[in-house]
């Protein structure tokens, strides 16, 4: 595999993307982002943000320019070598994508047994993390029984089941209230603490300037890239929550403070206590 | 083997009602391939026994004369040539009873030799493993007895095995059409289902499956419909081949060798189903990693 000569986790140089022969969607792209950065991709629909996302997870081949992903040139990465790689990247899809015959178990245990991890390591790691999640009384349920934020959580879940190093989301917010929407931000911020870069493509600018990350700006196919904001609102303020959710979302984030995640899925690591993730979703 | 037939798949390929025909394909094909098997091994024993029954013996026939009492004389002379012929083991003269018995498929029962003039025949049997010139036999007969031939059923067996391996190569020709018809069966059905998974398999490879993985999958499925098939095949397949032999076995010995299939045979004959499961799994194997080698 080769390496290209920095330590930038994603670096695109003059990348262009084009459908067939329409026109390009993506145009003369150039951005890097340090390992254990946090951004936020925005834009207008049809900006071209789920097919930046796409070129990131390695779901797509640029038309034009260089990609360049934990070090490692893909233009020159076979691809029997990309398998690797995308196991390092986590990815929540905009509509999921969880395949609806197996179980949330099953769903979530995937990345870990396409690594070829042990049946009890699975077992092991799978149900902390949905307990985690507060999913503990739906194991066995499939996904087309499950609420939207349910489906969410199960999608989120199997994005971090591997510790990835690069966690993508896109719109993770588009289908929750504002509430569940802070909560997400919050499980990701978390994830950003422990060590994980994290992109997210969003159009709820609320959350953006409230939690005043990096941004990556799209318009037309051009990306612009802007540094952190200061935050400039209170939680309650931004997303105009009642009292009562302003005391509850107030109180998980006290306890995203004072419990953060933990490290996993070491073979001698866990979760975390389960309660702890509760209070953020 | 059933722990691995019950492995969890990632893909619902056992609810693929595209796939549910395939056992019954594969049984339909197998139940071909037994009988292409079975009777291409037993024509094998057939030309072997006949080859094993032949080689090493001759016949020497001396057609009547005008004058009966000549017979008699050519007869002993024939006997003398042959007793002093040392390639020779034993010599049997035909009886006209047995003479008239191997006529009567073609003339029909005869009351006595009186009525039609009968060759005289001669059985005879070489020591194991000699090497008798039939020609210099025939010329030696020739010089002494008038009107005499020598017949070393070679032209007969040779024309017989051509025969028969000319059924043999049709018999290993409907196999090998059967196997390529399995294949072509199989890649349509993993087409189809890598067409039905596309989504799926997306997800898969989005979160690090290697390609061997997803086609592992396939395989395994792929495995179990040709097992499944290939044995429903086999028992359709078995009973088909005693009813023949059962037939056969019916019918005069003179008309139809003796057919059936030795202990081995029955081996490979129940091989097959392994041997079609394998080439299923083998296929769809193959397809799989070809297909998604197209993919990103």
């Amino acid at each position: 595999m080769a390496a290209a000569s920095d330590d930038a986790i994603i670096r695109f140089e003059n990348v262009g993307l084009r459908y067939g022969l329409g026109p390009e969607v993506l145009k003369d792209v150039n951005f890097e982002l340090a390992k254990g950065s946090f951004h936020f991709l925005i834009g207008e629909s049809g900006a071209g943000k789920s097919s930046l996302l796409k070129l990131i997870y390695l779901a797509l081949k640029p038309s034009r320019g260089l990609i360049s992903l934990f070090g490692h040139d893909i233009a020159v990465t076979s691809r029997h070598q990309l398998p690797a790689l995308r196991r390092r990247v986590g990815v929540v899809f905009q509509e999921f994508r969880l395949l609806n015959h197996l179980s949330a178990f099953d769903n979530v245990a995937l990345p870990l047994r396409v690594a070829g991890a042990k049946e009890n390591l699975v077992k092991k790691h799978v149900t902390e993390l949905l307990t985690w999640v507060g999913l503990q009384s739906h194991m066995e349920a499939r996904p087309p029984t499950l609420s939207g934020g349910q489906q969410q959580r199960v999608s989120i879940a199997r994005a971090i089941i591997a510790r990835p190093r690069l966690l993508l989301a896109d719109e993770p917010t588009g289908n929750v209230d504002d509430v569940m929407g802070f909560r997400l931000m919050h499980l990701f911020e978390e994830l950003n603490r422990l060590g994980t870069t994290v992109v997210i493509a969003t159009h709820n600018m609320q959350v953006v300037e409230r939690l005043g990350h990096g941004r990556l700006l799209l318009d037309d196919g051009n990306l612009t890239v802007k540094p952190p904001q200061p935050k400039k609102e209170t939680v309650a303020a931004a997303s105009r929550l009642s009292k009562g959710e302003e005391d509850a979302l107030a109180a998980a984030e006290q306890a995203a403070i004072a419990d953060p995640f933990g490290d996993f899925p070491d073979e001698n690591e866990t979760f975390g206590d389960p309660a702890s993730l509760g209070n953020y979703l | 083997m059933f722990k691995f037939f019950a492995r969890r798949s990632d893909l619902p390929l056992d609810r693929d009602a595209h796939s549910q025909f395939l056992p019954w394909l594969i049984a339909f094909m197998v139940f071909l391939a037994v009988l292409a098997m079975a009777g291409m091994l037993m024509l094998n024993a057939v030309a072997e026994r006949w080859d094993q029954g032949v080689t090493g013996t001759l016949t020497v026939q001396i057609a009547p004369s005008e004058d009966p009492s000549e017979d008699d004389i050519r007869l002993r002379n024939a006997l003398t040539i042959l007793a002093s012929t040392k390639a020779i083991d034993r010599y049997e003269v035909m009886s006209d009873a047995r003479v008239l018995k191997l006529l009567e498929p073609w003339l029909g029962g005869i009351a006595n030799s009186d009525e039609l003039p009968l060759p005289r025949l001669i059985d005879v049997e070489l020591h194991s493993g000699a090497d008798l010139d039939a020609a210099q036999l025939t010329e030696r007969l020739a010089a002494r007895v008038p009107g005499s031939s020598v017949d070393d059923h070679r032209v007969w067996l040779e024309r017989l095995v051509s025969l028969i391996r000319t059924v043999q190569t049709l018999a290993t020709m409907v196999l090998f059409f059967i196997a390529m018809a399995t294949v072509g069966t199989v890649i349509f059905t993993t087409r189809t289902g890598l067409a039905i998974h596309r989504e799926a398999i997306e997800v898969l490879h989005l979160i690090g499956a290697q390609d061997s993985y997803i086609a592992r999958q396939f395989a395994r499925r792929a495995l179990a419909l040709g097992l499944t098939g290939g044995l429903l095949g086999l028992v359709l397949g078995i009973p088909t081949l005693m009813a023949i032999g059962y037939l056969v076995g019916r019918m005069d010995g003179f008309l139809l060798p003796s057919l059936h299939l030795a202990g081995y045979h029955w081996i490979l004959v129940g091989l097959l189903p392994v041997g079609v499961a394998l080439i299923a799994m083998i296929t769809a194997r193959t397809t799989v990693l070809r297909s998604l080698a197209k993919m990103l």
